[in-house]
């Protein structure tokens, strides 16, 4: 215990916290990875979680629920790929769509689900390693998609660092034109990125309105979707930083809801600011620091692809 | 086989044409939308864009027509600057929030003095409490490189908790009986933003909107800095030869649209909304990003736009009413018309070839 907070509590949480954060970035990073950038993830992780809850409780399961949240958040991201690959439209413009859209969408087919409590996600059964001390509760305390969700990132990192589709991919994402003269399918490859990385963003949100929240409201991501766009900078597109910076963000989350709880006489308002203020703050450090550095970012990102040109 | 072929020029045909075209696709999907919802599809259409116009209480809804237009056009011709160089500000919500809460602030400090003088300021604290706003992400992105999409949009969540915080706590209503929200500004005849010409909707942030149409205009077409700003955002090489500077260009882009956001927040509060509280804001930041892209980010386009933006409003209020179609339809049809409008947007840029293309 620090100053009214419990340290091990606090880690804990933390974990849970982060996690839909964590997948969304995760399916983003790969999309980018291969040259797209798309900032619907708001609207496919909005979509994913009420897909998923409304999934959820019409079936009772919530493994049902998250591949519900999974594939809606993938058809979205479908639709973003259409118009960005197909159409060749703006992807900031479309990304903006998607996400405006998305949190239309959801309002929409979320008001019969207001109130409703989902199925319970159960607990990943460690047996007696969940009641050691400090490490059980931290280490095996948690619901089966917190592990499912380090297992997607751990097997992206090497998908990405190991895999020969995944070095395709990032020819994809740093030079389409040389990777379609040497034969690579670009447009297909995109578009396989983008929906794996909507199937991600989906079970990000359906982690929301499943297991954190957990109940479905109206705009209730609240701008993870945005947050993970800035992990996903933040990470300088390496999975394993993903990780770091989504449990940092995570981290402040679950700091911020506990100091709320502790009673501080710091304005509630001003508590649900930090994540935020912090978000850009780290995006500044970043920025500043990589200034100088070799660029980060894949080269063709946010670039269309047209064949003839 | 249908090939595509970039045009060297985009087509000025099509590209009068697509809005057109997306409006009418639109209705077409929206129609299916609503038959799914159970809601009979050309009742609803006619609901939302006929009734407003030409029904029987169209006399109230045509004023209604410029109340909500107005800050949509404001903050949308503000936006479409940015965008044509290539200056992504998002955070337009949270400028708006910030106008608002400057211009209350002002009128609520002086409160009850009556003043020639304070609307005025309002309309200056109102400008200034955006153009901060929007500033900082231009600052950022001048000085560390930082995204103005991320920073300016994580700024919308800050400001809404701002928001929250002054409407229950500084700017609360003493004389509120404990509810949350400010003083009502409607009855202070000082800082009011009253209806200029009764029945018409006409406030003085409709005439701000006007103004910043015809301003925008006059400076994307007519002015240098305009012609600057295009060629940053179609060729950034190109612009960087020609001596532009990206600095000065994001302040000025971000700045500028913040003050207009910032405007159009003062001028609602003051006038159709007429308190703070802590949801007084209904979204127009982020609507007045369709507006500026079915506008084709052009002044005259934004403001058709804007009133066609402004229409769905209040067919879908009345769709609600009548039809008891949910709110959140408006926002899946609104969000639908970008996308159609995004994907047709393919036809001004390239020529479809069908059969085989020549490589």
């Amino acid at each position: 215990m620090i100053g009214g907070i419990d340290i091990v509590t606090l880690i804990a949480a933390l974990m849970a916290a982060s996690t839909p954060v964590l997948l969304a970035a995760t399916g983003e990073l790969v999309a980018e990875k291969a040259g797209v950038l798309n900032l619907g993830v708001e609207g496919m992780m909005i979509v994913g979680a009420v897909a998923g809850f409304a999934m959820a409780v019409t079936t009772g399961s919530p493994v049902l629920g998250f591949a519900g949240g999974a594939l809606a958040g993938a058809l979205l991201a479908c639709l973003f790929a259409l118009l960005t690959q197909v159409f060749l439209s703006n992807q900031t413009a479309t990304g903006l769509a998607l996400t405006l859209f998305g949190l239309g969408l959801s309002a929409l087919v979320g008001k019969g689900f207001e109130g409703v409590r989902p199925p319970p996600t159960g607990k990943m059964p460690f047996g007696p390693l969940a009641d050691l001390p400090v490490i059980g509760p931290i280490l095996f305390g948690h619901d089966w998609m917190v592990y499912v969700s380090l297992a997607l990132v751990a097997g992206v990192w090497a998908f990405l660092k190991y895999a020969r589709l995944g070095l395709i991919l990032r020819a994809v994402g740093e030079n389409h034109d040389a990777a379609h003269a040497l034969g690579y399918r670009v447009i297909a490859l995109r578009c396989a990125a983008l929906a794996f990385g909507g199937a991600l963003a989906g079970l990000g949100g359906a982690y929301l309105s499943l297991v954190r929240v957990p109940q479905w409201t109206e705009g209730m991501t609240a701008g993870a979707g945005w947050i993970a766009l800035a992990i996903v900078v933040f990470a300088s597109w390496r999975a394993e930083r993903v990780l770091i910076g989504a449990y940092m963000f995570g981290g402040i989350t679950a700091l911020q809801l506990q100091l709320q709880a502790a009673g501080y006489a710091i304005p509630v308002h001003f508590l649900t600011m930090a994540p935020y203020v912090i978000t850009v703050l780290v995006l500044v450090i970043l920025s500043a620091t990589h200034r100088h550095g070799a660029p980060a970012a894949p080269a063709a990102l946010g670039r269309s692809f047209h064949a003839s040109s | 086989m249908i090939t595509l072929v970039k045009r060297p020029m985009p087509s000025r045909f099509w590209s009068f044409t697509t809005p057109v075209l997306a409006v009418i696709a639109t209705m077409i999907a929206g129609g299916v939308l609503f038959a799914i919802l159970g809601k009979d599809p050309v009742a609803a259409i006619k609901v939302i864009f006929y009734d407003p116009l030409f029904g029987p209480n169209a006399a109230y809804f045509r004023g209604q027509l410029l109340v909500k237009a107005g800050p949509l056009i404001l903050i949308a011709a503000g936006l479409a600057v940015g965008f044509r160089a290539g200056i992504w500000n998002i955070g337009a919500e949270g400028q708006y929030i910030i106008g608002a809460l400057a211009g209350a602030s002002v009128a609520l400090a002086a409160f009850p003095a009556e003043s020639h003088w304070l609307f005025p300021a309002m309309v200056v604290a109102g400008a200034l409490g955006g153009w901060i706003w929007g500033m900082i992400p231009a600052v950022l992105r001048v000085l560390f490189g930082t995204s103005e999409i991320l920073v300016s949009l994580m700024l919308v969540y800050v400001a809404q908790s701002f928001l929250a915080w002054a409407a229950f706590g500084p700017l609360k209503n003493p004389e509120g009986y404990g509810f949350p929200g400010s003083r009502n500004l409607q009855q202070y005849p000082s800082a009011h933003n009253p209806e200029l010409i009764a029945g018409t909707g006409m406030h003085w942030g409709v005439v701000a909107a006007f103004v910043a149409v015809i301003a925008t205009y006059v400076l994307m077409s007519r002015h240098i800095a305009g012609f600057r700003i295009r060629v940053a955002g179609e060729a950034p090489r190109a612009a960087r030869f020609a001596g532009v500077l990206p600095a000065k260009l994001v302040m000025f882009c971000l700045g500028l649209s913040g003050a207009l956001a910032g405007l159009a927040g003062m001028f609602e509060v003051a006038g159709p909304s007429g308190q703070i509280t802590d949801s007084f804001n209904a979204g127009y930041g982020f609507t007045a990003i369709i507006v500026a892209f079915l506008g084709r980010l052009n002044a005259i386009g934004i403001l058709l736009a804007g009133l066609l933006m402004a229409l769905t409003y209040i067919g879908g209020d009345m769709a609600q009413l009548m039809l008891g179609l949910p709110t959140a339809a408006i926002q899946v049809f609104q969000g639908m018309l970008l996308f159609f409008l995004l994907g047709f947007d393919l036809l001004t840029q390239y020529r479809l070839r069908v059969g085989k293309g020549s490589k």
